[in-house]
């Protein structure tokens, strides 16, 4: 099979696309993390993300954040159709910042966590975990 | 799904002033994310519990916002601190309006 030139630039052109397309599913995410720090800097540290590293089904995903001290944590799984997840909030009587839930994932993804923490920044955790299963019922 | 739905928590009957205990909850509920299609290929319409708050005599612990990515019948676990005898107060608010409710009473020796 010959290629000419035409061809060429098509395939290159379609190449071009699909390292694109990634960075469009994470928009949303983006926009996410936007609404919920206000566009500050986020530091690494001072929040704990506990997600198994393969989950075999994805419809329960048992994970666990803590950020001691933190106001609210909010989790976002960047893979799923909506990225949001959940957002603790946590009130006077907390005895800790932690809490631990079970969710669902799409596919192979990583899952954010992102804490506000006491003195108004914000802090970042992430983890990867591979699905066997996925979760959203195809 | 408003029926069928049936929360139910884990808390200690005592605790000594001060304390953290830990908390968990269960409620039964189907929480349809909006992305699954029925057999004719019909989106099922979004149907989830939105949001989980606990509170011990009025004031707040945690304060939960959900979206779909929760999975069936949610589980959370958390500590809380006990200040005094009192009661936890438990709700769920469903996407359809339904409010559900549960208390557990603490005793501080």
């Amino acid at each position: 099979m010959e290629f000419t030139r035409r061809d060429t630039l098509g395939l290159a052109l379609g190449a071009a696309a699909l390292t694109v397309l990634p960075y469009r599913v994470h928009a949303a995410g983006e926009e996410a993390i936007q609404a919920f720090t206000g566009g500050a800097e986020l530091k690494e540290g001072g929040v704990q993300l506990t997600a198994p590293e393969i989950a075999e089904n994805g419809n329960t995903v048992p994970i666990e954040v803590s950020a001691p001290g933190a106001s609210a944590i909010m989790v976002l799984a960047l893979g799923n159709p909506t990225p949001g997840v959940a957002t603790f909030n946590f009130g006077p009587l907390a005895a800790s910042q932690a809490a631990s839930t079970r969710i669902r994932l799409a596919g192979t993804q990583d899952v954010v966590a992102i804490a506000k923490l006491e003195d108004g920044s914000f802090a970042k955790a992430s983890s990867t975990v591979k699905v066997t299963i996925g979760g959203c019922g195809g | 799904m408003a029926s069928g739905v049936k929360p139910r928590v884990k808390v200690p009957k005592s605790a000594s002033a001060g304390e953290a205990v830990e908390i968990k909850t269960l409620i039964s509920h189907q929480m349809e994310s909006g992305q699954r299609k029925d057999s004719d290929g019909n989106t099922i319409p979004r149907s989830i519990i939105n949001r989980f708050t606990c509170e011990f005599n009025g004031e707040m612990v945690i304060d939960i916002e959900m979206l779909p990515a929760i999975s069936t019948n949610p589980y959370f676990q958390f500590e809380a601190t006990v200040p005094e005898t009192g009661t936890f107060a438990f709700t769920w608010y469903d996407d359809d309006g339904s409010v559900y409710e549960d208390s557990k009473e603490i005793s501080v020796a």
